[in-house]
């Protein structure tokens, strides 16, 4: 009797797991590939600075039976370097996403997923034309071996850069649903739109509709620096595989070069509580050794907290922007916590709150949940952002469900804690409940400043309005019965607003 | 416009004590002032029985509106509106009714979030000058009857000085403004007989009986409106003519000749609609004992509204009380009507010269 052991390629993994990575459904994989090539394409703007332009077009074409759609991204990122084409659209898990840096792609699949996922569901070639800005726009049609992970070159041409243009342009086909992805989309790229208040979208859908997400400033978060892993996060693996390539020689050292935030003074307090040498070579710890020093990198609680240079949270100033642009709210108020850290990885969390304007009245508070910038669109009910606005008591903050009252919460982490593999909502962790639930508090109470003084001056102004409507009256009515000219009542009116500073509060 | 000088006296009263309520506020404002006015209090706290009056009146206790105070102001403006709307209507001969009120603030750029909001403005302007609406020609919509020789002569315009017999019209005439506000010249009359019931009014009017008893007869159509025990009021002491009531045997029958007698606990800041020597005849709750009246069970409600009855100030005399037991000891009730169960003539050629003889 003998088994077949077959080794799967990670594009055949996916290819048979496709439900993990958003694709289980002709409508979920139209939002799904529109999503993925749009964040590499935000990203990939992002990654030198320019403010990006995003077009995506998404036209019906003749597929027999079947639903099949023609997808078209460009934008004016960084572009590929040509040698890299064929493995960065033709290669599964292909990619710079596997380092501590924070980026908004989900697996590192890029948009190789989506165009997989289109090969797998119409068999036709994918469109690539990329330039960095140099001399040469290179074009490519490729295809996906799956069985190998391996691209396929069906064509490639060189064109001459004539104006300069730098950036991709994708174009791919695959089997959707439009009308029933078309609410998801369209909601994603508006809250895209919120988080990227410097990106230009444009978006047109099958049937000719024209979608326009202007950006409301150029100006753009620091993109984030690369990072040392913190001892908090490190795990038995990654311990391993960084002794296999130190050059330190002894611990001390070692613990310098290759941890975040560890100086000499916390380098040696630390191994004296490991029980570990100083000057042992890390080369020559034991496996039981590897085992302790991890154990006690958690435990050890003087590791400074991981410092946030690696994250590229919004801003205060851009998360304001972009809730302007797109809800332009009666109110806002945002809220950016001071990072923090779970496990090891530093997170920072941002948090918005908009009243009135464009936010829509649902009977409860709009949530808006983006984690590194991407937008989270489904499993809002088991989202920590949702448990922590259920926990909150509206009413001390003057909110009532009829009101239109939205909020943003924004987290930024080297590693997200998605509570799935769909990776669509974050897990309940206390240190991000607690950031979470300050923030929100936060901006709930300058809502409510807002909300307390705005009832007072429409209070004011009612008052002022009864006074302005009767006094008149009384001096009419009591006049024509005397037989005069009414009194004047001007002077009373004036005392009225005078003494209750009403002239002050509806001011503003 | 007709002349001020064809009003009759009681309407340029009415019209002066206007003219000194706005003139306040008109002087209040002219200094500057927010205005503001006292009037008493209709709280039931300071409702109390006056047994001299024989009626409710309002006690001592006053309470202050002023301009100034913004919860104050609305009612405030509506109550100057009144004032200044029923200076024009009495002004100009006009009359109107709460309901009409309701609609006319409107005119004005004002409007009543209810009847109860316009009504209570009414009231306030009675209690602020002191008289029943029916002086500044605010009507009720409910109008009661009045039949026998009593000769009056109009002072309503196109009116003036036309007298009228009031036998003129079999149905008998119905006491609204013009009646309300005519003169009494002659009559032969010798009693007032108030009757509950329409159908026994006409009974009566057919069997003659203000011939017979030499009455004049008041159909009251249930609770007598305000102009109704007013007119009675009249009857008594412009004519010197003695009140009796006949009404419904039960506690609601027995309160319709109370009111008339001692007036209502809402009518507490006018003096002037209650007729205080005017008298019950029944049916009272002995009548239906001796004359075997035909008679239902009392409700819960009827005798819930007998024990109310029981301790109210004005049911303090001795009929009253008695008449109260024997409501509850029978624990019946019987309605004028039930005394044609011995013919329809019965009640005028027995009951009534019987009642009307106990009674003095």
């Amino acid at each position: 009797m003998s088994e077949v052991f077959e080794e799967i390629s990670p594009a055949d993994f996916f290819y048979r797991n496709r439900e993990i990575a958003g694709f289980s459904n002709p409508s979920r994989a139209v939002y799904s590939a529109i999503r993925e090539l749009v964040e590499n394409s935000l990203d990939a703007a992002g990654l030198i600075g320019v403010p990006p332009d995003v077009y995506v077009r998404l036209s019906k074409v003749d597929g027999g039976e079947v639903n099949v759609y023609c997808l078209r991204v460009e934008d004016n990122g960084c572009g590929v370097p040509p040698e890299h084409v064929p493995a960065a659209f033709g290669q599964v898990l292909f990619g710079s996403k596997y380092r501590l840096r924070q980026t908004r792609g989900m697996f590192g699949l890029g948009g190789a997923m989506a165009l997989l996922y289109g090969q797998i569901t119409t068999h036709k070639p994918v469109y690539v034309a990329s330039s960095t800005g140099k001399e040469d726009i290179h074009e490519y049609r490729l295809m996906i071996d799956i069985q190998r992970n391996k691209p396929i070159i069906l064509e490639h041409r060189v064109a001459e850069n004539g104006d300069g243009w730098r950036g991709t342009i994708v174009e791919f086909y695959l089997e959707g649903d439009y009308p029933r992805a078309m609410p998801k989309v369209l909601e994603y790229l508006k809250q895209t739109a919120v988080v990227n208040p410097y990106a230009n979208i444009t978006f047109v859908d099958p049937r000719g509709r024209l979608y326009m997400f202007l950006r409301a400033t150029t100006k753009m978060p620091p993109p984030p620096k690369e990072t040392k892993p913190h001892p908090w996060g490190v795990d038995v693996e990654l311990l391993r595989r960084i002794i296999r390539i130190t050059n330190c020689k002894n611990m001390v050292s070692f613990m310098k070069t290759h941890f975040h935030r560890v100086g000499d003074v916390t380098a040696k307090n630390f191994l004296k509580f490991a029980g570990i040498d100083p000057n042992l070579n890390p080369k020559d710890l034991t496996p039981e050794e590897v085992v302790k020093l991890v154990r006690a990198m958690k435990k050890f609680d003087k590791f400074m907290a991981p410092d946030a240079s690696c994250l590229s949270p919004l801003g205060e100033e851009l998360l304001r922007a972009g809730v302007i642009k797109e809800l332009h709210p009666e109110f806002v108020a945002v809220c950016q916590r001071r990072p923090s850290a779970y496990s090891g990885h530093p997170f920072i969390v941002e948090v918005a709150i908009a009243y009135g304007g464009e936010v829509p009245r649902t009977g409860e508070i709009t949530l808006y949940r983006f984690a590194n910038k991407i937008p989270l669109l489904y499993d809002e009910a088991s989202d920590v952002s949702w448990r922590v606005i259920k926990s909150i008591n509206w009413r001390n903050y003057l909110v009532t469900p009829d009101m239109p009252v939205l909020i943003v919460t924004h987290i930024c982490s080297t590693k997200v804690p998605y509570k799935t593999v769909g990776k669509e909502f974050i897990a309940d962790i206390p240190e991000v409940h607690r950031e979470i639930l300050f923030a929100i508090r936060e901006v709930a109470r300058k809502l409510r400043a807002y909300l307390s003084k705005r009832e007072k001056a429409l209070k004011e102004k009612k008052r002022l309005g009864v006074f302005s409507k009767y006094l008149p009256k009384i001096a009419e009515f009591s006049a024509r019965v005397v037989g005069k000219e009414p009194p004047d009542v001007e002077k009373l009116l004036r005392k009225v607003s005078r003494f209750e500073g009403v002239g002050k509060s509806t001011r503003k | 416009m007709k002349e001020l000088g064809s009003l009759p006296e009681s309407k340029r009263e009415v019209l002066s004590k206007i003219e000194e309520f706005e003139a306040r506020i008109y002087q209040q404002l002219r200094k500057g002032e927010f205005p503001w006015i006292e009037m008493p209090s209709r709280s039931t706290d300071n409702i109390v029985y006056d047994p001299e009056l024989r009626q409710y009146v309002l006690g001592e206790r006053r309470i202050k509106r002023s301009a100034s105070n913004v919860k104050h102001l609305r009612p405030f403006t509506f109550l100057t509106w009144a004032a200044y709307f029923a200076y024009e209507l009495v002004k100009r001969w006009k009359t109107t009714t709460l309901r009409d009120v309701y609609y006319s603030a409107q005119a004005y750029g004002l409007s009543f979030r209810d009847q109860q909001e316009s009504n209570n403005i009414i009231v306030d302007l009675e209690t602020v000058l002191g008289v029943p609406r029916e002086d500044f020609n605010v009507y009720p919509e409910e109008r009661s009857a009045v039949y026998g020789d009593l000769t009056v002569e109009y002072t309503v315009p196109g009116y003036e000085g036309r007298r009228l017999n009031l036998t003129s019209h079999p149905d008998g005439m119905m006491i609204g403004p013009a009646l309300t506000n005519a003169k009494f010249i002659e009559t032969t009359a010798d009693k007032v007989i108030a009757i509950e019931k329409g159908g026994l009014f006409t009974r009566f009017i057919e069997e003659k009986v203000h011939e017979r008893f030499n009455a004049i007869l008041i159909h009251t159509a249930g609770q007598a409106p305000r102009a109704t025990r007013r007119f009675i009021r009249r009857l008594h002491d412009e004519l010197g003519l003695p009140v009796y009531i006949l009404s419904d045997g039960d506690p609601w029958g027995m309160h319709i000749a109370m009111v008339i007698i001692s007036g209502s606990a809402e009518a507490a800041h006018i003096t002037g609609l209650n007729t205080p020597d005017a008298k019950w005849i029944g049916v009272w709750g002995s009548d239906i004992v001796e004359y075997k009246l035909p008679s239902d069970p009392l409700t819960e409600r009827d005798i819930k509204r007998l024990r109310e009855l029981k301790v109210d100030p004005r049911y303090k005399g001795k009929l009253w009380q008695r008449e109260i037991k024997v409501f509850m000891d029978i624990k019946r009730k019987s309605e004028l009507e039930a005394f044609s169960r011995y013919g329809l003539t019965y009640i005028v050629d027995e009951y009534l010269p019987t009642k009307l003889e106990e009674a003095g």
